[in-house]
């Protein structure tokens, strides 16, 4: 029940690349008023915004792992006021035809509801559906006067979607921002796992910022903590028409290990031998770019991380109804729990022989 | 708040049950007879003992939405559009399907796979399905059946200053209007008809102004507020906040001079304020209900309303006050000194 409610919180939380300040705030207050204080050593935030979680391991100089999963969204920004509504861009890849019809919030001296205005049927032409509407011809109606609008909104106000998250089937979540709060929800299950649990690894759990925009918190977050071992714990594909097989991984059926290069092999290995140690159902994805999550950073931090990425299967990525499966979320937790226990300090130095 | 529960039922055109069920149960004892056809308009009565000619008023109770025509292997819901429902705004939306509001969403592929030109093309119904979790077919059919009805999921409440927004304000905000004035007495016969199946044809209306054949009709709709970019001036056909837009043709009816200058008087002596629906395209009940029998006069005020058939619309609450006002007045003046010639 836990999982859930702090997926929801999560989720509707408001945090946009660059103001991820409200989502963030909700993991502050877990470990340091709430249920995760005893979890952890040390929490402290770096300049750019992420926040690390230390877990202190066994011994003087223990294996340090660095596990990143995102805490920003894409989102929306004021980019001008005409006329008593609001122009505005994007902050990350949003595909335009999302939009249209949406109801958001517009962050500004307060929360502003809006709605992002459709052309009735009735008022267009023939040729105009077959056409998708471009952002810059959209506009955000707040239903206030233009001297009052001007008074509460400024350009440069965030603006995210307007979107609670519910419960479908099966224990299928559907809501915006999973990508990444999903992953910052399996770490937080991962920390509850270890805390009863003596492992020799030193944990450093980082919450990230800036990821949409081009992983700029995992580079600094990486560079300043320089761990033995990186993984990003990000959100891949899940299957849905129009995807290739190996495009989409099937919901409910675990976390997905990745392949290629953004990966060592050894903690690919490493990764799928935890899985089956602890009878966690897992799923393969080979990834032919480095590009796309926390890892392209975190594997080129310093003189190189030895880094590994597990993702957890959503369909609709970077729409406002993301949709995953709770119990991939949950065994995400319980297999990178079980990949932390077996590492030793032997196990760090087969990474530079091999 | 009445409005608010008007929109946030369901009833997508021939799935009009919850919401004539709720009408239902709100008039109860307010008026004289209560009826429901074989369509499923809902009519209701106040002519006991009332002397002078019958007034219809009319409102639709359904909206636009979307159906169930087939279940794939893996569990997701084929769609098809009911009612005239722009496909570029159903991506990424929440929505109820069928009488139980099994939650569901309409996904999209995502951004990453997509090839730059696939996003200058809307995606079309026949691309689109809605996600109610199940795992295949078999555990889909558990919730879900072919032929079930879908609408969005879409609270209302107040918006921004004096507005109000929600989903099927077109036209629950019409219903709200007539059950308004119910809560008055009228020196005439009147005959309120909520009726269904506008949306795919105003076939609700056709067969209930055949069955009360009225002396005069007055439908109660919204109609789209063009006050919003991209549309320029002489594109809006009405505005929010400027009162109750009143008809003198759409491309379904003419409407007579003499009731048209009525409408005007009534408003004017009044002191309510109204706009004309600067505009003769668009169609409504009035049309069928204008050439029913050997013909019945009829009239047309709209609340204005922004975005209709989108999840989400926004109507002005003065103009709802309003439109109620202009419309108890008429009745009374109708009362009064009987229909204009």
């Amino acid at each position: 029940m836990q999982t859930e409610k702090l997926l929801k919180e999560l989720t509707d939380a408001v945090g946009p690349s660059g103001r991820e300040d409200r989502a963030a705030q909700i993991i502050l207050d877990f470990f340091s008023n709430g249920d995760g204080r005893c979890w952890i050593s040390e929490l402290r935030r770096d300049r750019l915004g992420n926040i690390i979680l230390r877990k202190a391991g066994q011994g003087e100089h223990p294996p340090r792992i660095m596990l990143a999963a995102h805490i920003d969204e894409i989102g929306l920004i004021v980019t001008a006021l005409e006329d008593g509504f609001i122009r505005f861009s994007t902050i990350g890849g949003i595909d335009q035809r999302v939009l249209l019809g949406q109801e958001v919030i517009v962050h500004g001296r307060e929360d502003l509801p809006g709605v992002i205005g459709a052309k009735p049927p009735h008022l267009q032409q023939a040729d105009e559906r077959n056409k998708a509407v471009k952002i810059e011809d959209m506009t955000i109606d707040l239903g206030l006067a233009p001297e009052r609008m001007a008074a509460l909104v400024r350009v440069g106000d965030p603006i995210t979607i307007k979107r609670s998250c519910g419960a479908l089937k099966n224990s299928f979540y559907a809501g915006k921002a999973m990508d990444d709060r999903a992953g910052v929800v399996a770490l937080v299950e991962c920390l509850r796992r270890l805390k009863d649990y003596n492992h020799e690894a030193e944990v450093l759990v980082v919450i990230t910022v800036q990821e949409e925009l081009g992983v700029r918190g995992a580079f600094v977050s990486s560079y300043g903590l320089n761990p033995d071992i990186g993984l990003a714990v990000d959100v891949t594909h899940g299957e849905m028409p129009g995807l290739a097989d190996y495009e989409g991984f099937k919901l409910g059926q675990g976390p997905v290990i990745v392949t290629g290069p953004p990966v060592h092999p050894l903690i690919f290995d490493k990764l799928k031998a935890a899985a089956e140690a602890g009878k966690v159902k897992y799923q393969v994805e080979a990834a032919e770019t480095p590009r796309g999550t926390d890892a392209y950073a975190i594997q080129i931090a310093q003189a190189g991380v030895a880094s590994g990425l597990v993702c957890i299967p959503l369909r609709y990525m970077h729409t406002s109804v993301e949709t995953l499966a709770l119990d991939d979320l949950k065994e995400t937790g319980r297999l990178l729990a079980e990949f932390i226990m077996q590492i030793d300090r032997a196990f760090l130095e087969g990474l530079e022989c091999y | 708040m009445l409005l608010k529960e008007l929109s946030e039922l369901n009833g997508v055109s021939s799935g009009e049950t919850a919401v004539r069920h709720f009408i239902r149960n709100r008039i109860q004892g307010r008026v004289d007879r209560i009826q429901t056809d074989r369509l499923g308009n809902l009519i209701a009565r106040c002519d006991q003992g009332k002397k002078g000619p019958l007034v219809m008023l009319s409102a639709h109770m359904d909206e636009v939405g979307l159906m169930v025509v087939g279940i794939d292997a893996s569990g997701l819901l084929k769609i098809k559009t009911i009612g005239g429902i722009d496909e570029r705004v159903l991506i990424s939306k929440r929505v109820f399907v069928g009488p139980q509001r099994i939650p569901g969403v309409i996904g999209a592929k995502p951004i990453h796979l997509q090839e730059r030109e696939e996003r200058e093309r809307p995606v079309k119904t026949t691309g689109l399905f809605v996600d109610i979790g199940a795992t295949d077919r078999n555990d889909a059919e558990k919730d879900v059946k072919i032929g079930d009805l879908i609408a969005f999921d879409v609270q209302a409440g107040p918006f921004g200053d004096g507005l109000f927004k929600g989903k099927a304000l077109d036209d629950r905000a019409g219903c709200a209007v007539l059950m308004n004035l119910m809560e008055n007495e009228y020196d005439l016969p009147l005959a309120y008809a909520f009726t269904v199946q506008e949306e795919v044809g105003l076939r609700g209306a056709t067969v209930a102004a055949y069955g009360l054949n009225p002396d005069l009709a007055l439908v109660v709709e919204t109609t789209s507020a063009g006050d919003v970019p991209p549309l320029k001036k002489h594109q809006a056909s009405t505005r929010l906040g400027a009162g109750p837009a009143i008809s003198f043709m759409d491309r379904s009816v003419i409407v007579k001079p003499a009731l048209i200058e009525r409408l005007v008087a009534v408003a004017e002596e009044a002191g309510i304020p109204y706009q004309f629906r600067e505009s003769a395209s668009g169609g409504t009940e009035a049309g069928v209900i204008n050439q029913t029998r050997s013909g019945i006069p009829v009239a047309v005020i709209s609340i204005p309303c922004r975005y209709i058939h989108s999840p989400v619309g926004v109507l002005n609450l003065d103009d709802f006050a309003q439109t109620i006002k202009l419309i108890d007045a008429f009745l009374r003046n109708i009362a009064q000194r009987g229909l204009p010639v």
